[in-house]
C-alpha cells in the first residue's frame, strides 16, 4: 500500500468528508511525525509503535570498493519499534516454511483471512520442541 | 508526542474539525495495521517504508541453562525511514557530542 492508496482508503471510508480534507489531514500526520522526529522527539502511537530518534557518531569507514578510508560523520537515525498489539497482529497468522529439523511445515498463509488469530502457530507433529524465545522466563533456575 | 498531539496540529490546517481528524488519524493507523497484519508492504512516500519479514525457524540457545531450542518462524516489523525523513532529521539542530536528545528514550 502506498500513501496514495491509504488516502483513497480513507476518502471512501469518510464519503462525508471532502477529499481536499482528507488529503490534507493524512499528509500531516506524516509531515507532523517528520517534524516531531527532526526535533528529537519521541513518537509514541498507542497500539502501533513508537520511534526514537538515536545518535550516532562520527567514524571512519572504508569504501568498499577502493579500500579507501573515508569520514563518515555523526548523524541521527530514526528508529520504529512495534508496539505490542502490531507486534501480535503481524505475526498472528502461522509461517510457512521449513522446519530446522527439515520437516515442510505446511502453507495455511493465504488459506485463512487475514484477521483471525492462531493461538497455536503450527501442526505440533511438524515442530515438537518449538518454543518462542522466552530466555529469561524459561530459566527454571531453582525450581526443582 | 501522541496521536492527540498529531491531531492538535493538523486540524486546522486541513480546516477539520478536531473530531474528524482525530478519527482520520485513528484510521490511517488502524489501515497500516491493517496491511501489514496481511503481510503487506506500507509505503509513504516522503516518509519511509513497513515492511513485513519473515524468520525461518533457527535454533537457539538458552543462555542461562544452554539448554537448545528451536526459535520457531515468525514475522518482524521493520521500518526504513525515507532519504527524505533521514535528511529532514539531520537538518536544522547541530548534533552535540554528548548526551542529547531528552526524546531518545534511553
Amino acid at each position: 500500500m502506498t500513501k496514495r492508496e491509504l488516502i483513497e482508503e480513507v476518502v471512501h471510508a469518510r464519503t462525508d468528508l471532502p477529499r481536499r480534507e482528507v488529503e490534507a489531514l493524512v499528509n500531516g500526520v506524516f509531515d507532523t511525525l517528520s517534524d516531531a522526529l527532526a526535533r528529537g522527539e519521541r513518537i509514541e502511537i498507542r497500539g502501533f509503535g513508537s520511534f526514537i530518534v538515536k545518535r550516532r557518531n562520527a567514524r571512519e569507514g572504508l569504501n568498499p570498493k577502493t579500500g579507501q578510508v573515508v569520514a563518515v560523520h555523526a548523524k541521527r537515525v530514526a528508529f520504529f519499534k512495534a508496539g505490542k498489539e502490531l507486534k501480535q497482529r503481524v505475526d498472528s497468522r502461522p509461517v510457512d516454511g521449513v522446519a530446522v529439523d527439515g520437516v515442510a511445515v505446511e502453507a495455511t498463509r493465504k488459506a485463512e483471512p487475514a484477521r483471525t488469530r492462531t493461538p497455536s502457530r503450527k501442526p505440533a507433529s511438524a515442530t515438537p520442541e518449538v518454543a518462542r524465545a522466552s530466555y529469561g522466563m524459561a530459566a527454571a533456575g531453582g525450581e526443582e | 508526542m501522541t496521536k492527540a498531539d498529531i491531531v492538535e496540529r493538523i486540524y486546522e490546517k486541513a480546516r477539520a474539525s478536531k473530531k474528524d481528524a482525530s478519527e482520520v488519524v485513528d484510521a490511517v493507523f488502524e489501515m497500516i495495521k491493517v496491511r501489514l497484519e496481511r503481510g503487506e508492504k506500507v509505503k509513504l512516500s516522503g516518509f519511509g517504508n513497513f515492511v513485513v519479514h519473515e524468520k525461518r525457524p533457527r535454533k537457539g540457545r538458552n543462555p542461562q541453562t544452554g539448554e537448545e531450542i528451536v526459535i520457531s518462524g515468525r514475522r518482524v516489523l521493520s521500518f526504513k525511514a525515507s532519504q527524505v525523513l533521514k535528511g529532514t532529521i539531520n537538518s536544522g539542530r547541530p548534533i552535540s557530542s554528548g548526551n542529547e536528545l531528552d526524546g531518545s528514550g534511553r
